[in-house]
């Protein structure tokens, strides 16, 4: 039973860091339908940023008091505006241009896209993972026999307190409805004088920012990554999004958490070799018998 | 003989009722419109017929075989064929291959025939090209054969459609506004043809918004308004009908 | 076409016709290996045979069908291991490698109808994630079950063929020849599918799937079959190339090698058989022969430049670039030129006008 409440806050912990990547999945893929494969590479980017301004910082091991505060504040958040940049460049790059092409255009571009981020990234940083230096004090709790640590609380944290600013945002502000309209129907949302261009390259935005925290807080938590470390936690994550119901907020939340659950059991009492399988498996069954997913509701397609 | 019976039909989509308990029969070898204003629930009274959508409640039933829940292709092979109100071709085939496709519930050839153009396949398709090119005939396309469905002009890309939908040789005909987009002349034409077609022994089923061209080639009219049946008879009932009327004045199409 | 048109104008008329240029292709070809007489090339020419096998496979399901198949390397696995276990030491079966050819492409078959049967009803990008999924658990399958797959070091000392009493042993020439006739067949059915009412079904499915079913097309089950072609020409390439390498093994099969094969249908024109084998052809020599040369060229002018590591890279840009500036690929068929071309003419259209483009879809 411990190690079941043990793998339940690992669990947690990796859900919170799946949450945060399907959260841009699911803006992305409710606004322009499109399963945005570079996504999860624009996650390890997101790694990668924070590890460089860390070193432009200096920074190499903890720190303590309030310049930690400030240390996480200018890494997380360049981090984010980096990868939101990176986001807005692909779709402006890439995407836009297909917007009206068969539906096998801009995914086949987006593998493209997601090959060439990962290439870039292995030039940059090379094929071997690179360590992420230990930036947080990370005293451990012990209740019972279960062991939680400090870096596990600040990833469940950081992934809520981010997504309530995020519905927030979507829910009760002007671009938040904007990009709500966009999602619904782009033409009435044009004829609404909303810019569609403008709301989509802000979709990719937020939803790459996310991703960017994500990375943060992924080196973070295992302290190092490598250039092919987005193609997994991509995939897992679009299960999560999917899982929790595409297009929803609080289902790729939901969904996140679900993820990292399953992979944390999986790995405890199947084995670590099975844990793609089993989440792969999950996204087959859930496709199939659910495709709206849990929080999704289901409405026939429009005709 | 009853075609087509629904009987309570209701779709339902997230709070909205589309179709309202819709009750409702098809004599063979009629020709028969459904009108009322935009947003009643005609085209999903279509939807429903051909099975995209399953009815939330009530059944169908095609000559004499309960349809509620089948699948669009069963149905179709079935013999119910369609047309859409917004042009459904396969753009990038040419006229004949829309045809031929049409063709494809009464066309035999199975995966080995295919992979092997096995003597059998190659004077199935030697024929059904003949029945294609004759279709094209009937339906005045006899010279944009092999032109992309997408490059023909409007008028003859809704007759092109309708050309696709007999070649499943169906008994039941569902039009779905084909009148739409149409000048003067090209309904003339329209009106012609739906008459030859259903003196093949087709049943037509219409829903179009030009009144003239309804109670001129009608039958039976139905009357539909927020999903709700609100009148039905023959040209003469319906015109009179003052809850059409009202209906026509209060939200105008 | 438009590329070898001027070559083929001076033919005379009875030579410009498909049919003859098939067949000079085809001769042509045949000679190759014979007129380079250089044991390094026509080992190429044979490896490469093989991956001319898979892209014309998978073009049935993307070219053909439209669906995007992102895990195809599962099924070209399927094949490669079939073969590995039913002709080697590892489990003492010795199997006859032309009965193999098609029990491998049988068992392909089977498992693209096991992975299309339940996914085949999702929208297309869906299944084309699904896929993705499918090529991660099967070389991950096969890399766990060690006991009966070797594990990471895969299986080794597979049987070459016979033929007649003929030994292939380790002369690339017989393998390339086998390939050759591999290619012939293969392209000849993928042909005579396309032209037949099962093509037909895929390509209306493929432009609109709703009026597809319209037309009494059962779509999930036409989709399969699209499927099932498609896995089963990957049974035929596993075998040839298992045979040849002696050697199947999970790195083989990974994402990067669905993408490779992608890639050759988007540089060659999705759709088009002739397209097709030149995409794959030149994606090959891209990697055995341009990039190492180009590698040490640069070394050679003093560049300390390794191109040979920037493959994936390449890939990459080849599927951006080709689908934003070139999408019916090099080489196109006329339709899936017209198709893909079709969303910039109507924002042109659109443009022009100066209306948006709202159609009212009920
Ligand atoms: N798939 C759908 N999802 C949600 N609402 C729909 C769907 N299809 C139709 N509707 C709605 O149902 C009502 C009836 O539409 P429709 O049958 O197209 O009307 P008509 O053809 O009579 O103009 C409309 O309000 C329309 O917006
Ligand atoms: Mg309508």
């Amino acid at each position: 039973m411990d190690v079941f409440f043990q793998q339940l806050i690992n669990g947690l912990s990796l859900g919170g860091i799946y949450a945060l990547i399907a959260l841009g999945y699911t803006m992305v893929y409710g606004i322009i339908e499109l399963i945005n494969f570079a996504h999860g590479d624009v996650y390890t980017l997101g790694t990668f940023f924070s590890l460089a301004i860390l070193t432009l910082l200096g920074v190499d091991s903890v720190v303590h008091g309030p310049a930690l505060i400030g240390v996480l504040a200018v890494t997380i958040l360049g981090a984010m505006i980096l990868c939101g940049l990176t986001g807005v460049i692909i779709e402006r790059l890439a995407y836009r241009r297909l917007r009206n092409a068969p539906k096998l255009a801009p995914l086949i571009t987006a593998i493209g896209m997601s090959f060439i981020l990962e290439n870039l990234m292995l030039y940059w940083r090379g094929p071997s993972p690179v360590p992420f230096p230990q930036v947080i004090p990370n005293p451990q709790f012990a209740l019972g026999a279960v062991t939680i640590q400090a870096k596990q609380i600040i990833v469940v944290l950081l992934a809520v307190v981010l997504m309530v600013v995020l519905q927030t945002f979507v829910y009760n502000t002007r671009l938040g409805k904007a990009m709500r309209a966009t999602a619904q129907d782009k033409d009435a949302a044009q004829l609404m004088g909303i810019d569609i261009n403008t709301t989509i390259a802000l979709t990719f935005l937020i939803g790459s920012a996310l991703a960017g925290a994500a990375g943060f807080v992924s080196g973070m938590y295992y302290g190092s990554t490598w250039f092919f470390n987005g193609f997994g936690a991509g995939l897992k994550a679009f299960t999560a999004a999917v899982l929790g119901g595409i297009g929803n907020l609080a289902g790729a939340m939901l969904g996140g958490f679900l993820i990292g659950l399953i992979e944390a059991m999986t790995t405890q009492f199947i084995s670590d070799q099975w844990s793609n399988v089993v989440v792969f498996s999950v996204l087959v069954l859930v496709l199939i018998f659910r495709p709206s997913g849990l929080l999704g509701e289901s409405l026939p397609n429009k005709v | 003989m009853a075609l087509l019976t629904m009987e309570g039909v209701t779709q339902r989509f997230g709070g909205l009722t589309a179709v309202d308990a819709l009750d409702f029969t098809i004599e063979a070898g009629s020709i028969v419109a459904m009108i009322g204003p935009n947003g009643a629930g005609k085209s999903t009274a279509f939807n429903l017929i051909t099975g995209i959508y399953t009815p939330s409640a009530g059944r169908i039933a095609f000559a004499g075989t309960d349809i509620t829940g089948w699948a669009t292709s069963r149905i179709a092979a079935l013999g119910i064929a369609r047309t859409f109100q917004n042009i459904r071709l396969f753009g990038f085939m040419s006229a004949i291959d829309n045809v031929l496709t049409g063709e494809h519930a009464r066309l035999h050839a199975n995966l080995v025939d295919s992979l092997l153009h096995t003597p059998r396949q190659r004077a199935e398709e030697g024929a059904a090209r003949e029945r294609a090119l004759a279709m094209l005939a009937f339906v005045g396309l006899e010279d944009a054969v092999e032109s992309y469905a997408r490059n023909l002009a409007y008028g003859v890309q809704r007759r092109l459609e309708i050309g696709r939908a007999l070649a499943s040789e169906p008994k039941l005909l569902l039009l779905d506004e084909p009148a739409a987009g149409m000048n003067p002349s090209e309904k003339r034409d329209l009106v012609a043809l739906i008459r030859k077609i259903r003196d093949r022994g087709i049943t037509v089923f219409l829903i179009e918004h030009d009144m003239a061209l309804v109670m001129e080639i009608s039958e039976r009219i139905t009357v539909l308004d927020h999903g709700e049946k609100i009148a039905e008879g023959d040209p003469a009932q319906v015109r009179s009908d003052p809850k059409v009327i009202e209906a026509y004045l209060g939200s105008p199409a | 076409m438009r590329l070898i048109a001027p070559l083929t104008a001076r033919l005379p008329p009875a030579l410009r016709t498909p049919r003859a240029g098939t067949a000079l292709a085809f001769a042509a070809a045949l000679a190759l290996p014979f007129i380079g007489r250089n044991g390094a090339f026509t080992n190429f020419l044979a490896d490469a045979g093989a991956f001319v096998l898979l892209a014309l496979g998978l073009n049935i399901v993307v070219g053909f069908a439209g669906l995007l198949d992102l895990g195809y390397a599962a099924f070209f696995a399927i094949g490669s291991y079939s073969y590995a276990m039913l002709a080697s030491p590892q489990f003492g079966i010795h199997l006859p490698f032309w009965v193999l050819l098609f029990v491998a492409s049988a068992i392909a078959a089977i498992f693209g109808i096991l992975l299309g049967a339940p996914t085949l009803r999702l929208r297309g990008d869906y299944l084309a994630i699904v896929t993705l999924g499918f090529g991660e658990i099967v070389p991950q399958t096969f890399l766990n079950l060690s006991q009966w797959t070797g594990g990471p070091n895969g299986i080794g000392s597979l049987d070459q063929p016979v033929l007649f009493g003929y030994r292939f042993g380790f002369n690339p020439l017989p393998y390339y020849l086998m390939v050759l006739g591999l290619i012939a067949l293969a392209a000849w059915l993928a042909n005579n599918l396309r032209t037949s009412r099962l093509g037909r079904a895929w390509m209306a499915i493929r432009e609109d799937e709703l009026a597809a079913a319209h037309m009494g097309i059962n779509t999930t089950s036409t989709k399969l079959a699209a499927f099932a072609m498609g896995a089963s020409f990957s049974g035929l390439a596993g075998c040839a190339l298992a045979s040849k390498l002696q050697l199947v093994s999970p790195d083989q099969f990974m994402f990067n090698v669905s993408v490779f094969v992608l890639a050759m249908l988007v540089l060659g024109g999705m759709g088009n058989i002739p397209g097709v084998i030149v995409g794959s052809l030149i994606l090959s020599a891209l990697e055995r022969f341009i990039l190492p040369q180009t590698t040490n060229f640069m070394h050679n002018v003093g560049l300390n430049v390794d191109l040979t590591n920037s493959r994936f890279l390449i890939y990459g840009v080849i599927l951006v670039t080709m689908m934003l500036f070139r999408p019916e690929g090099l080489i196109p068929s006329r339709q899936r030129k017209a198709e893909l071309h079709a969303g910039q003419a109507d924002r042109r259209a659109a443009a022009a006008e100066g209306e948006l483009l709202t159609e009212v879809i009920h």
